[in-house]
């Protein structure tokens, strides 16, 4: 077809425009400069999400010829089409349905964990909502806070279903859906069971993506406060590499600016004892995940290898692939690797009783939560992570100390667990982990300097990449996938037999960490997640040392404490195990 | 045996003249209705008795579908005479078969009278229910045996569709459905021929024709007498249809309540695949198609064709936004055609007595006839077969026998819970889709509801509004939380709580729901309440300014003082003397209605 | 993390190996027969508890918050035992115009519960319908296939007491 044929005329607001056939109303009207409130609408086209069933009617345009309203989000133009997004009839139709959705909420908004990054309380702001002309009944469910990761109110919950198409379309996982019918349909967990009883992998893609209070991350911030405040405690914290990233957005910074310095002067003036950096428990898992990779190949056992260090991706296996755990790398995730050396490592070098350390990590990420909980990861009492916040909670957290954020100056993460390399920095983004334990496997299987250390191949955005790495005679096979559902078809693969990769990553979130379920809302703006990836590449490239095996401060600590990579005691401390659990 | 050609068709049918070696048939209408009041019995009996008189070989029993005149039921027709017993119960059968097969004399006392006549009337055609109608669609209910496949050959069944497969080619058979002007009778009124004509270009190999039998409007058994009756008919048209988009599939989708309809569609598909109707290479034309039957679970929104496809599909039978439209994409995402039970049956008849013939019955824009239930406070309760453009008034007075007790009948509701009401000053209105809309109702699928003075206009809107909020899918916005609110105003008014204010806001609520709606239900879920108030505001102003009256009262000129009402009020409140005009004491009356049930004068005056 | 709908020993097996060979004879996609499969196990079973729907789930590897979604979309399927005797009274509009609502009210008085509820005896259940197709004897009431058509809502007393009878004749 030729590309004039394609192209059609429509007028918004007496407003010529030409469009591409199969172009929404909604998209026609933002090519001239005229915004339509949206509230269900999601389009997260690049992940393959779209939810696009139009049942909000927030967004209904008069279509001038049929005098009809129809949802400018879903309806698509047609030639000669013209439409009114302010008549009255319009404005009518969208304001009461907002009313009607409010009529049926909770108007909790000073107290609600969602307040201003709310896009109901929004767009009631947007529409200049002074009143709500239909009372009545309202949902009455009660609040689900059993998991350790995320809290469900169902009675915030607007029925958009961004967070079912999320759950079942993208991650596959398929904890929620709506139930019942009419004004008692309630979008929740089969039974309407406690999310903890559930297969829900914790990775927070719902929280992300819903526009209300509805499904948030369990506040763990008072427990930090609590820590901070005894005296008897040393509190501890590590920064998760995607944190720097995104949490500039919440301080009016554009996405993708890097601000580790101020975030651990933030943590400081919030009164830790010790800042931490995720990205040495980086560096070190790919020692100790290089070292398996090898040992897995050159003595022909399991293969292929799958990256450990998202602990939703972890949950998922458990849950729906058990017959398949022993293909994941024992290897614990850097949080609870570094977790682990505060405790022990930490503690015997400075004298600390572990039972007085509290550790706690600043992650993207919600499942962290929920992995710091883990029976495995609690030994004796002791857990190797107390507390998890979400990048948002930091943000909340300092904003609540009254720290001025854009003020504060840089300063570095202490020494002792503190280094990290540029192969640690992009394990924040999908491919970073592969390609981060390629360039540390590659120079462990030859011996040899590996020069070009960017594996262009391994990047990008697309759910499932390939990369062959070639290393002597041996063709390295590397998969790549992010978002659950991509990461279910390499499963079913290698589950069928049919799978010749030697290693793969896995990443839970869409993007990997930068879209973690913790970061700063990106309210399906996908440029956000380009930029906050980019600006982890481009730290990889600016550090002086690009190796995991190059950090010095970890090479000290194989000296000092664990002996070799893959020794016993690095396995007691930096492996852990996996068992299978019911699918729900 | 396999018949493989139309001069098989023929022959069969010839085949099946000559084994007709009985002289009499007895037709006993085992309709839903009926059955309800033990016709199934009266089968039995005679059959046994007939037995005992060997008369088993002369005289045949067949249970056919719904008569039409269910309010009659349970009824007996005698062939070929066509003498016809009403009201038939387990003792009269040993009289019938005595009287009427032994002896040769008809039963008198089971003979029909019009209300208020004397003369007995002997033959079904006689009877004022039947004159007006014109049965076209129902054309074979309560004359065949549903379930035999020999009946439905022998009044001419499979011949449209060998005649379509021997002499047109699909375009041909749309064109005739397209100039016989037949529009869908499931609701929406759209012209059957075009929405055959779009299926069939939509791009793709893999097609699928749907048959919508979920009939969810309350208090409309049309698709349900159409199949139970003459499920053959359907089954013909479908594979007429199925040639002429190009699918090899087709569907039924059923709800689940009509479960001994589809145990009877699940026989007469057996035996029209036993035939070679169904199934590969249907009468030798090399055309294949097989239908599935697929089962509801209770739900009305699954009758709105793209919820039904998610149903068949095994989801939750929410609506999708159209377009796309099942033509362009619809079960497993391929181009489908659902049509109505009452359209299909349309069909055969169509291209049997061509598009001409057709498109003379009816008005300028609605062509063909319409069948209706006919429900409520009106005599002759049932199915109505009728040409487009009959009037109310006709339908009403002519064919229903008006008022069961003569009082005046206010307004009649049509469309069911997407419809409106028309009051009784329009009851010259010609029936048809178009003069139904502008009158603020719809066709619907011919639901009829007829209501008298004594019918409370606010709790009929309530009613609907109920049901189409105990009915919403929940999806949407308007239709999920809109109805419910509106629901909840019309239960403040009706429990004295509400305020003017609120007639404001029902109005404003319903036209936005109407206006925003996802999908038909909601878009048409205002409806009866838009149109009660608008054609009896007095009765929601009664109840917003609270001068509703709540208590019943007596008319002093109409109480000849017998009595009965003061017995049989339970609180009492009844006084005075026998032969004497009675009083109510309004302040203690609970409203129970006993007394307005007892009166035997009509004397006491309903709220 | 034991919960009790994981528990499915409390499931007959025989009617559980039933409902497993229906399953098996279905042809061509099973996922796309969820409904019909619900059906045969509530016919199996009586009704569908929360680890039959967990059964179902599993056996046409579907998520279980997918299987509840469809079994509490449709009306015809009881996630709650019901009764023996299964009371349903007509609210289709031809019922009701009939008074309907009055003999709903009294069966709900006389068995002293609401409508999709089982007596205390585990006897009946009563739920409404909208129209079963009988208008022409409106008010209709139906227990269990039996349609008891007319009904006045002083009539309801008389079944009521009828299917007691039986239960005691039986006992
Ligand atoms: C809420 C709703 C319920 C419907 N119920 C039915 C129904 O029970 N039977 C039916 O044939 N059509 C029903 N329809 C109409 C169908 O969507 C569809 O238009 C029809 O089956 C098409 O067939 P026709 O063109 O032969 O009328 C319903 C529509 C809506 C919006
Ligand atoms: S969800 Fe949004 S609108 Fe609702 S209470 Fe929270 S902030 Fe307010
Ligand atoms: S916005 Fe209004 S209600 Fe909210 S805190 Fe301010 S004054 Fe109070
Ligand atoms: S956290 Fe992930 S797995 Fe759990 S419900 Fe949300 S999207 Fe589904
Ligand atoms: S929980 Fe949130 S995302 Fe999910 S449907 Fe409700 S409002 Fe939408
Ligand atoms: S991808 Fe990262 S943020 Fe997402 S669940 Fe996994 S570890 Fe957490
Ligand atoms: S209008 Fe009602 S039935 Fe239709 S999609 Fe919306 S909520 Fe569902
Ligand atoms: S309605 Fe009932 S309480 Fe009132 S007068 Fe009549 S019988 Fe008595
Ligand atoms: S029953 Fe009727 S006629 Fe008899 S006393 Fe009462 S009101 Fe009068
Ligand atoms: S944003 Fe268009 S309907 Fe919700
Ligand atoms: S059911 Fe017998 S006449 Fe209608
Ligand atoms: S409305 Fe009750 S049987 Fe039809």
């Amino acid at each position: 077809m030729k590309l004039i044929d394609k192209m059609i005329q429509c007028s918004i607001n007496n407003i010529n425009v030409t469009v591409e056939k199969g172009t929404t109303i909604l998209e026609a009207a933002k090519k001239v400069g005229i915004h339509i409130p949206t509230l269900c609408h999601l389009n997260l086209a690049d992940f393959g999400v779209v939810n696009q069933n139009a049942n909000c009617r927030v967004c209904v345009v008069e279509n001038e010829k049929t005098h009809r309203l129809v949802p400018s989000c879903a309806e698509e133009v047609v030639d000669g089409m013209r439409i009114q997004t302010d008549s009255l009839k319009a404005v009518m139709g969208r304001r009461t349905n907002l009313e009607l959705l409010l009529s049926n909420h909770p108007q909790d908004c000073l107290t609600c964990v969602k307040s201003l990054d709310c896009e109901l309380q929004s767009l009631a702001h947007e529409l200049n909502i002074k009143e709500i002309h239909y009372q009545g009944e309202k949902m009455n469910h009660p609040i689900d806070l059993t998991s350790f990761g995320i809290t469900k109110d169902t009675n915030k919950c607007i029925m958009c279903r961004r967070c079912v198409t999320m759950c079942n379309d993208i991650q596959t996982v398929g904890v929620l859906s709506p139930l019942k019918r009419g004004f008692d349909s309630v979008v929740a967990t089969a039974f309407h069971l406690d999310l903890a009883q559930t297969s829900c992998t914790y990775c927070g893609q719902c929280v992300s993506v819903c526009p209300t209070g509805a499904l948030a991350e369990m506040n763990d911030s008072p427990k930090v406060w609590r820590a901070l405040n005894n005296p008897r405690k040393h509190v501890i914290a590590q920064v998760a590499p995607a944190v720097r990233a995104a949490i500039g957005e919440e301080f009016g910074y554009d996405a993708g600016t890097i601000l580790t310095g101020k975030v651990v002067s933030g943590l400081k003036r919030l009164g830790f004892d010790e800042i931490y950096d995720t990205n040495f428990g980086a560096d070190l898992t790919i020692i100790e995940e290089a070292t398996e990779l090898v040992d897995r190949i050159q003595n022909n056992k399991t293969l292929p290898m799958l990256t450990s260090c998202c602990p939703a991706w972890v949950q998922f296996i458990e849950h729906q692939f058990p017959e398949l755990l022993d293909v994941p790398s024992s290897c614990k995730s850097p949080q609870q690797m570094v977790g682990v050396l505060t405790k022990t490592y930490y503690a015997e070098k400075n004298n600390v009783d572990p039972k007085d350390i509290v550790m706690v990590s600043v992650m993207p990420c919600v499942a962290k939560k929920a992995e710091a909980a883990r029976e495995e990861l609690n030994k004796d009492g002791l857990s190797d992570v107390d507390y998890v916040v979400t990048t948002r909670e930091l943000a909340k957290m300092l904003k609540e100390a009254a720290i001025d954020f854009k003020k504060l100056p840089d300063t570095n993460f202490d020494i002792l667990l503190g280094e990290s390399t540029g192969a640690a920095a992009i394990f924040g983004t999908t491919g970073g982990v592969i390609e981060a334990a390629t360039r540390t496997a590659y120079e462990m299987i030859t011996g040899k300097e590996l020069k070009e250390v960017n594996f262009k191949q391994m990047r990008g955005i697309e759910g499932i990449r390939e990369a062959k790495v070639k290393i002597d005679d041996l063709e390295l096979n590397i998969g790549i996938a992010h978002g659950l559902g991509n990461a279910r078809k390499l499963l079913e693969d290698i589950r069928d037999g049919k799978s010749d990769f030697h290693a793969i990553e896995i990443m839970a979130c869409p993007g990997g960490c930068i879209g973690g379920g913790g970061q700063p809302y990106h309210r399906g703006d996908i440029e956000i997640l380009k930029k906050r990836q980019k600006a982890l590449y481009d730290l990889d490239k600016n550090m002086p040392k690009r190796k995991s095996h190059e950090n010095e401060m970890v090479m000290k600590l194989y000296e000092d404490y664990l002996g070799s990579p893959g020794s016993h005691r690095a396995h007691e401390l930096l492996h852990t195990s996996y068992s299978e659990k019911q699918r729900i | 045996m396999k018949i493989a050609s139309y001069q098989e068709l023929k022959n069969w049918q010839k085949k099946c003249q000559n084994n007709k070696n009985y002289k009499i048939n007895v037709l006993v209408c085992t309709g839903t209705s009926c059955l309800s009041s033990d016709s199934q019995t009266l089968v039995e009996m005679l059959e046994s008795a007939l037995e005992s008189h060997n008369l088993q070989v002369e005289i045949k029993v067949i249970k056919t579908g719904c008569f039409g005149f269910c309010g009659q039921g349970p009824m007996i027709k005698i062939e070929p005479d066509e003498i016809t017993y009403v009201k038939v119960k387990v003792e009269d059968i040993e009289d019938i078969v005595e009287n009427h097969f032994l002896k040769n004399t008809t039963v008198k006392r089971l003979l029909y009278k019009e209300p208020g006549q004397t003369k007995l009337l002997e033959k079904s055609s006689e009877m004022q229910f039947y004159k007006k109608q014109m049965r076209v669609a129902l054309r074979n209910c309560g004359e065949i045996d549903p379930e035999n496949i020999e009946d439905y050959v022998l009044n001419d069944g499979y011949f449209a569709l060998a005649k379509v497969l021997e002499n047109y080619s699909p375009d041909e058979v749309i064109k005739i459905i397209k100039d016989s002007g037949l529009r869908g009778r499931g609701g929406g009124g759209f012209s059957t021929g075009l929405k055959w004509e779009l299926t069939r270009k939509s791009p793709g190999n893999e097609k699928y024709l749907i048959c919508n039998a979920d009939e969810g409007d309350p208090g409309a058994f049309m698709d349900r007498s159409i199949l139970e009756g003459d499920p053959h008919s359907v089954i013909e048209a479908m594979i007429i249809a199925g040639y002429a988009i190009g699918a090899n599939n087709g569907l039924i989708y059923i709800r689940a309540e009509y479960a001994l309809v589809t145990e009877r569609l699940r026989r007469v598909i057996t035996d029209a695949r036993k035939y070679g109707l169904l199934g590969k290479d249907i009468l030798g034309s090399g055309f294949d198609f097989d239908i599935e039957i697929k089962l509801g679970a209770g739900a009305f929104v699954c009758g709105e064709e793209t919820a039904l496809i998610r149903s068949m599909e095994g989801f939750r039978g929410e609506p999708d936004k159209k377009p796309p439209f099942p033509s362009q994409a619809g079960f497993r995402g391929k181009p489908s055609n659902v049509n109505n039970v009452e359209t299909f049956a349309n069909i055969p008849v169509i291209i049997l007595n061509g598009a001409e013939w057709f498109a003379k019955i009816g008005t300028k824009k609605s062509k063909g006839t319409k069948v209706f239930s006919l429900v409520g406070q009106i005599r002759n309760i049932g199915l109505v077969e009728v040409p487009m453009g009959t009037t109310i008034k006709e339908m009403i007075y002519d064919i229903g026998g008006g008022h069961p007790e003569e009082r005046e009948i206010k307004a009649i509701q049509i469309g069911g819970p997407s419809g409106g009401v028309i009051t009784k000053e329009y009851f010259d209105t010609q029936i048809d889709y178009d003069s139904l809309v502008e009158m603020g109702a719809m066709m619907g699928s011919g639901g009829i509801i007829v209501m008298d003075e004594d019918t409370d206009m606010v709790q009929i809107a309530k009613f609907y509004l109920d049901f189409i909020q105990d009915e919403s899918c929940g999806k949407c916005t308007p239709c999920r939380i809109g109805t419910k609110r509106m629901y909840e105003i019309l239960e403040r008014l009706v429990n004295m709580e509400g305020s003017p204010e609120d007639l404001n806001s029902l109005r404003t609520l319903g036209r936005i729901i109407k206006d925003t709606s996802l999908c038909g239900l909601g878009q048409t879920s205002a409806n009866p309440v838009l149109s009660t108030m608008k054609y009896f505001p007095e009765e929601y102003e009664a109840y917003a300014y609270k001068t509703k009256k709540t208590k019943y009262s007596i008319d002093p000129k109409k109480c000849v003082g017998c009595t009965k009402c003061a017995k049989a009020c339970p609180v009492e409140c009844i006084e005075g003397k026998i032969r004497e005009p009675h009083i109510i004491n309004e302040s203690e009356c609970i409203a129970c209605g006993s007394c307005y049930e007892v009166c035997p004068v009509n004397a006491v005056i309903k709220p | 993390m034991k919960n009790k709908i994981m528990d499915m020993s409390t499931l007959d097996k025989r009617l559980l190996k039933e409902l497993d060979d229906y399953i098996n004879s279905l042809d061509g996609d099973k996922q796309e027969h969820l409904i019909l499969v619900l059906h045969k196990a509530q016919e199996l079973f009586g009704y569908l508890p929360q680890n039959l729907q967990l059964y179902v789930a599993r056996k046409l590897n579907l998520s279980s918050a997918r299987v509840n979604g469809v079994v509490t979309f449709y009306s015809f399927f009881n996630e709650e035992p019901v009764g023996k005797y299964r009371i349903s009274v007509c609210m289709g509009t031809a019922c009701f115009v009939k008074g309907a609502d009055k003999v709903l009210e009294r069966v709900q008085d006389l068995l002293k519960i609401q409508k999709d509820r089982i007596s205390e005896d585990g006897l009946f259940t009563i739920n409404d319908v909208r129209c079963i197709g009988a208008c022409g004897l409106a008010p209709v009431l139906t227990v269990n296939d039996k349609v008891y058509g007319k009904v006045k809502p002083n009539d309801v007393d008389d079944i009521i007491r009828y299917y007691r009878g039986l239960e005691n004749e039986n006992s």
